[in-house]
């Protein structure tokens, strides 16, 4: 028995037990120290990813590889800034219950399944356990009509596609034999006759997965819900599992259906040309910038797809920069937008940025910065992800999918730069509240980052190419 | 392939026939046979004798959820207690303490719901 090899989740898991009870015994409420001790947790688990050796384990189910460690280290830095994001949030607004920090160390140890998944079943466990959390921190804030919207909407949508998943996963098995991925793959590469029964389990697999990272046409739920659950939710929904359910989704077709990439590189391409359309377009009308995020994150993920549609080592590897670089801005964003307070209510239209530049000059110059690379303006971060993607696409002859990224990516710095002008050039609507410390720090970290990015890419590079390597095997 | 494994479902398909069938006798015989003569009394809701109290798409406290839920989950603890208990001599020591892992989950949850008041009824 190797079960040593999942140590990484099993202490988390061990650690968001001991810390449930802990944080339930004391009388007084104690949403700060459950707060700390949860990023402790995933801190931990982050130095033991790094020091996970390569194997399956598990009977097979598990597997700890160089795409796992990348993926899970993305997933549980999204996590963490996402706990230190709500903390001033959550206090504010009357959220600050000890379950919050919990319940989004329980998702992240479903995201690490998730990645780490080599087994049909560990997939839908991950899944799961993933899931459940988010439905519950999205209508944490129970006593808002939108927030219990939210949840309920996330929920019925997420049942429905965790549904399609199974029915897909069910039709794989039925026609292989098998729930485990390495003989998956060994029986669809022997059997040269692909039956249309695994096709439509494949399907059916990329519809339910497709929804987790709300890629055209499953986005519906995407601005409901980005819109109703509180702002540092918000954060998080865009950030981990995003991450968790595009390294599952390339995991899945590349490693079992690698040898049909002919059969679901074309739906793949669909959704990625979807996503980037409407991406560009939807967004433009929106007033409130929760939803404007919402649409932007589609737009995102339709790039990150194009780099799976791809499906060789090029693709993969811009997938995997652009998710990091993704996922660096985003959480910098959204730290600006839950800085969004006018005397100390929350606020969240984009009329209420109007003169931030003259009111707050720190913070609107790192939101400046961000919008711009979310445009994909050089030399910034966002610019050198949407490259990595065109150019392997460019490279293999997708030549729809790269135009159509460029033309949407024009389409979208119309209102990721309405932003920068209404922050820079409309009247000031009257000042929003100092940004706490926390806020400030995570807006610092990644705009550094997004700006320095063009300085020293090679380490990011070089994680990516030895992580896309491995899931090619 | 599939043939075999089909056919051995075969007799469930016959009893599901033959239950339909007995069952659509008896309601549609005596449909057809008995003689109907409905009033007001005998078409009125029944409760056990009694006339009934109120409607029934009323609201009912939380409570009774959560003890629904409470049940269901030490039920299916239940189910999965059985078959371990069963195979215990086949499944050895790491079968033995993961279901003790799995008790030391549900314990922990057992410890949430008490103090956060979810077993006082008032």
């Amino acid at each position: 028995m190797t079960w040593t090899l999942a140590l990484p989740e099993l202490v988390l898991a061990i650690a968001g037990l001991v810390i449930l009870v802990a944080g339930v015994l004391p009388k007084q409420e104690t949403f700060f120290p459950v707060s700390m001790a949860c990023i402790g947790s995933l801190l931990l688990a982050a130095v033991l990813v790094l020091g996970q050796p390569e194997g399956t384990a598990l009977g097979g189910h598990y597997v700890a590889d160089d795409f796992s460690g990348f993926m899970k280290l993305l997933a549980i830095g999204g996590a963490a800034i996402g706990i230190l994001l709500s903390l001033d949030y959550n206090t504010k607004e009357g959220l600050g219950r000890f379950e919050f920090p919990l319940l989004m160390l329980l998702a992240t140890i479903g995201m690490m399944v998730m990645i780490s998944a080599n087994d049909l079943l560990s997939l839908y466990l991950g899944l799961e356990l993933l899931s459940l959390p988010l439905y519950v921190i999205a209508a944490f804030n129970r006593d808002s009509a939108r927030s219990a919207e939210a949840g309920l909407k996330y929920f019925v949508l997420g049942a429905l596609a965790s549904g399609l998943l199974l029915y897909g996963s069910s039709l794989v098995y039925g026609f292989a034999g098998t729930t485990n991925f390495d003989r998956l793959a060994d029986a669809f590469s022997a059997d040269s006759g692909v039956t249309a029964g695994v096709v439509v389990g494949i399907v059916f697999v990329i519809a339910g997965l497709a929804f987790k990272v709300s890629a055209v046409p499953f986005h519906m739920w995407t601005p409901d819900v980005y819109e109703g659950a509180p702002t540092p939710v918000t954060a998080f929904f865009a950030a981990a599992p995003k991450v968790a359910a595009i390294a599952l989704l390339a995991r899945v077709l590349v490693g079992p259906f690698g040898d049909l990439a002919g059969q679901w590189q074309q739906v793949i391409t669909l959704v990625s040309l979807g996503s980037m359309t409407l991406g560009g377009f939807a967004a433009i009308g929106q007033r409130n910038i929760k939803r404007l995020m919402a649409y932007s994150s589609i737009g995102h993920v339709g790039y990150a797809l194009m780099g799976l549609a791809v499906a060789n080592d090029v693709g993969l590897r811009g997938l995997l920069v652009y998710m990091a670089i993704y996922v660096a801005m985003n959480l910098g964003t959204f730290a600006v937008l839950i800085a969004m307070r006018r005397k100390g209510r929350a606020v969240e239209q984009v009329e209420d940025l109007a003169g931030l530049g003259r009111t707050d000059l720190g913070t609107a110059v790192w939101m400046a910065v961000f919008m711009f690379s979310m445009a994909g303006i050089p030399p910034l971060a966002g610019f050198f992800g949407k490259l990595y993607v065109f150019l392997a696409a460019v490279q293999a002859g997708f030549w729809t999918l790269a135009v159509v990224g460029v033309l949407t990516s024009v389409v979208s710095a119309y209102y990721y730069l309405r932003i920068v002008k209404v922050m820079f050039f409309d009247a000031p609507a009257g000042a929003l509240d100092p940004a706490p410390a926390s806020l400030t720090v995570v807006m610092a970290a990644s705009g550094l980052f997004t700006l320095f990015f063009v300085l020293w890419p090679a380490p990011l590079l070089a994680a990516a190419q030895a992580a896309a390597a491995a899931l090619l095997g | 392939m599939t043939q075999p494994l089909l056919a051995e479902y075969f007799p469930i398909l016959v009893f599901l026939a033959i239950a339909g069938g007995i069952a659509l006798a008896m309601v549609g015989g005596s449909l057809l046979l008995a003689r109907q003569k409905p009033n007001a009394e005998k078409l009125s809701a029944y409760e056990c004798g009694f006339e009934p109290f109120d409607d029934t798409r009323r609201r009912f406290d939380v409570r009774f959820y959560l003890v629904a839920i409470l049940f269901i989950i030490f039920d299916l603890e239940v189910a999965f207690l059985f078959p371990w208990a069963v195979s215990l001599g086949g499944i050895g020591w790491f079968g033995f303490l993961s279901m003790i892992a799995f008790l030391g989950v549900l314990t922990v949850g057992f410890i949430y719901e008490w103090r956060k008041g979810a077993l006082d009824w008032e």
